[in-house]
């Protein structure tokens, strides 16, 4: 029996080979889905710093009652940038990014199915981001209307300046590359895997990127059609969400979050796989329960589908509505209840390993499960009309998108970097960054649900000396600078790692799945020989012939 | 390889909802306008759907490209090729002389939202058309320097299914905008 088969399909026409000596242009120029993957990475980081810093802003801003230090214009940009950048250029540009660079590996493959796409995608992305960003050089500057963009607020009558159409082609521009990338990885999942992946054995993080890309391809339409529709009004005087003009500025509100809500399970879904791949390693256990891990994502995918319009409760679409909405949004809660469950049962009785991955990943379930019980506490119609668009929204929502996704991918880097780089991450640096995030995070985010409860309502730019407000916004705004020190510790170990790390074998965390399996970081043509793959964790299999996962399972 | 199809048809997939949105935008606003123009007094569904028939013949004249392509008939390939681009730009012309007389008549994308969603919905599925034409072309013109020689193409397959996703469109489109207007 031969240990290592050779079973990577070769191109037909093979893809252009890097060379060494071609300086930037051999990333400007490649289509290798590791190149890809990593450029992701990077100009996400790079809008992370954007959007970190508009944060800052905002919370010197509120540090004090009755504050001056930014207007009230600048005040509405600063918090329409920060929430759009963090969405569409930092979370889902990380996950993609991550997802582009690992899918390949993990399923045995050579690249993605079609890696010209690929590039298309992320230089959408890069463009989209150069298009929003210019706006601030426009005549009155960024987009002032929020994330969301509500008409009539963001139609011409009320919002003369460019921004908003800026805001939308940016977006539009996004949107298309994250819908091509989308299809990429689903033709990747469904065509090239290596013989034996079945899809019971794909790995759990693969697992999610097929769902997330499914959602994608689903949703995204819906808010091109908006943003569409959106553009034509602001540049051709269609009417289709001016009320003044026969429209319907509730529409928007129905197409908006008819994706908005999906897209929140886009920038969760991809980082519950990265958590499902670091706890069993840190664990030295299998994954607990992989059917319903995967199961249950496939549920979470079709029910988001259907729960969009608890972000409209004060709306007033009737009982019935709000009813419904109210319902199959708690129902949400269950298949999520299944994977917090199933991540603790894989921990349970486990050789825990706390490695910088491994605290990101603990404190990941922690902070989810915040943001997820208040979640399903505003999912309850009359919660939510008392504390809509207040801080307590803010809160939440941070819990589940910082505490969430963004814990999450950086228990993926520490994971991960290893193989990108060929180095380890400092663990010594790590563990600071590591406490330095929970403590500021925490504090900046866990007050404001107080801050809610006690009347302040979000995107304000500045609020009345109310007994309590200037302390209480005082402890958020240290907090956010905590974790601002927190990030620029992480770039530091990023760039001392880079250089004075020690070198990372190929397997580092003697982790099971075939990414590690080839060189750290791999080869241009990602594996010289495939392991063969019986089970779901074909390393283990390997190094245990005797005692494999599959006992029973047919040799490919 | 089988991918390439398979891409296709997702994208296909999701270009549906794309056009599900705009769609349902037209729905929401049906009959909103009761004075004013509207579906009803503005559209003529005979001359429109004259024009269709082109749109229509052009599915089979493509499906017959793709069958020549099988038996390796080379020469009727790329026959039917050119039948479908003259078909499909018979449709453009129709779509392109109707937008010009309600233009002529101030009907516009801005005078009100049966305007804005009648032009949005039609021109977004004439863009589509004209994409089409376009990688038509492009395939005629590459058959012209001797690829396609058959059985089996990528490339003519993937250009045929999307053809026949914008014809399918188009017979949602005509029944939601022109035949609900006289029912
Ligand atoms: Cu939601």
């Amino acid at each position: 029996m031969s240990t290592r088969i050779p079973i990577v399909p070769e191109n037909v026409k093979p893809l252009p080979a890097l060379k060494e000596n071609e300086g930037m242009l051999t990333w400007v120029a490649s289509i290798d889905h590791k190149q890809i993957g990593i450029m992701y990475i990077i100009v996400s980081m790079i809008y992370f710093l954007i959007g970190g810093l508009e944060a800052l802003l905002i919370r010197t801003q509120l540090a004090q009652p009755e504050n001056a230090f930014l207007s009230p214009e600048v005040f509405n940009q600063m918090f329409t940038m920060h929430g759009t950048t963090m969405i569409f250029f930092v979370v889902m540009p990380l996950l993609i990014g991550m997802g582009v660079y690992l899918v390949p590996l993990m399923i045995g493959a050579r690249d993605m199915a079609f890696p010209r796409l690929n590039a298309l995608s992320f230089w959408l992305v890069v463009f989209g981001g150069i298009l929003l960003y210019y706006s601030f050089f426009t005549q009155s500057g960024a987009s002032e209307v929020g994330w969301f963009a509500y008409a009539p607020l963001s139609e011409k009558p009320f919002s003369l300046n460019k921004g908003p159409t800026y805001w939308a082609l940016g977006l539009l521009a996004t949107g298309i590359g994250s819908i091509a990338s989308g299809l990429n990885n689903i033709v990747t999942i469904l065509t090239l895997r290596t013989a034996g992946m079945t899809m019971r054995r794909l790995p759990l993080f693969v697992w999610m990127i097929l769902v997330t890309s499914f959602l994608i391809i689903f949703v995204f339409p819906i808010i091109a059609s908006a943003f569409s529709m959106m553009l034509l009004d602001r540049l051709l005087g269609a009417t289709f969400f001016t009320p003044a003009h026969g429209g319907s500025a509730i529409l928007w509100q129905h197409f908006f979050w008819g994706f908005g809500h999906p897209e929140v399970y886009i920038l969760v879904l991809p980082a519950f796989g990265i958590i499902s791949e670091v706890i069993p390693v840190f664990s030295r256990k299998p994954i607990y329960g992989y059917e319903f891990i995967a199961g249950s994502t496939v549920a979470i995918g079709l029910l988001s589908l259907g729960v969009w319009a608890h972000h409209m409760f004060a709306v007033g679409l009737g009982n019935v509505a709000n009813v419904y909405f109210a319902l199959a949004s708690m129902l949400i809660a269950i298949p999520t209840g299944i994977k917090i469950l199933n991540w603790i049962a894989t921990m349970w009785g486990g050789k825990i390993w706390f490695a910088t991955p491994m605290l990101f990943a603990t404190a990941f379930i922690i902070e989810f499960v915040i943001g997820g019980l208040t979640g399903v506490a505003i999912a309850s119609v009359p919660i939510d009309w008392v504390v809509t668009d207040s801080y307590f929204i803010v809160a939440h929502f941070h819990y589940v998108l910082f505490g969430g996704s963004i814990f999450a991918i950086f228990a993926g880097v520490y994971y991960w970097f290893p193989k990108f780089s060929g180095r380890m991450l400092s663990e010594t640096i790590g563990k600071w960054h590591f406490w330095l995030t929970v403590v500021g995070f925490n504090m900046t985010f866990f007050i404001q649900h107080f801050l809610g409860v006690m009347g302040m309502p979000r995107r304000v730019y500045t609020y009345h000396d109310f007994p309590y407000w200037g302390s209480m916004n005082m402890i958020s705004t240290i907090g956010a600078f905590v974790l601002a020190i927190s990030v620029i510790i992480f770039m530091w170990n990023v760039r001392y790692s880079l250089k004075h790390g020690k070198k990372a074998p190929d397997n580092p965390w003697n982790a099971w799945t075939l990414e590690w399996a080839t060189t750290s970081p791999p080869a241009v043509h990602n594996f010289d020989l495939v392991p063969p793959v019986r089970g779901r964790r074909p390393l283990w299999d390997l190094a245990h012939p005797d005692n494999p996962d599959e006992p029973n399972a047919k040799i490919v | 390889m089988a991918n390439n199809k398979m891409l296709i048809k997702f994208f296909i997939a999701s270009e549906s909802i794309f056009f599900v949105m705009l769609i349902l935008a037209y729905i929401n606003f049906h009959g909103s306008n009761v004075e004013g123009p509207n579906a009803v007094n503005s559209l003529n569904p005979l001359r429109t759907g004259i024009f269709s028939l082109f749109l229509l013949a052009s599915s089979l004249s493509v499906w017959l490209a793709g069958r020549s392509l099988v038996t390796k008939n080379h020469f009727m390939m790329k026959i039917w090729i050119l039948v479908t681009i003259i078909l499909g730009a018979v449709f453009i012309y129709g779509q392109a002389s109707e937008w010009l007389g309600l233009i002529a008549q101030n009907i516009t994308i801005s005078r009100n939202v049966f305007g804005s969603t009648f032009f949005t919905l039609t021109g977004f599925h004439g863009f589509h058309v004209c994409v089409g034409l376009l990688m038509l072309s492009i395939l005629l013109g590459l058959a012209m320097f001797g690829d396609f020689k058959g059985p089996k193409s990528d490339g003519v397959e993937c250009v045929s299914i999307y053809w026949h996703f914008v014809d399918g469109v188009w017979i949602v489109v005509y029944s939601v905008i022109y035949l609900w207007a006289f029912l």
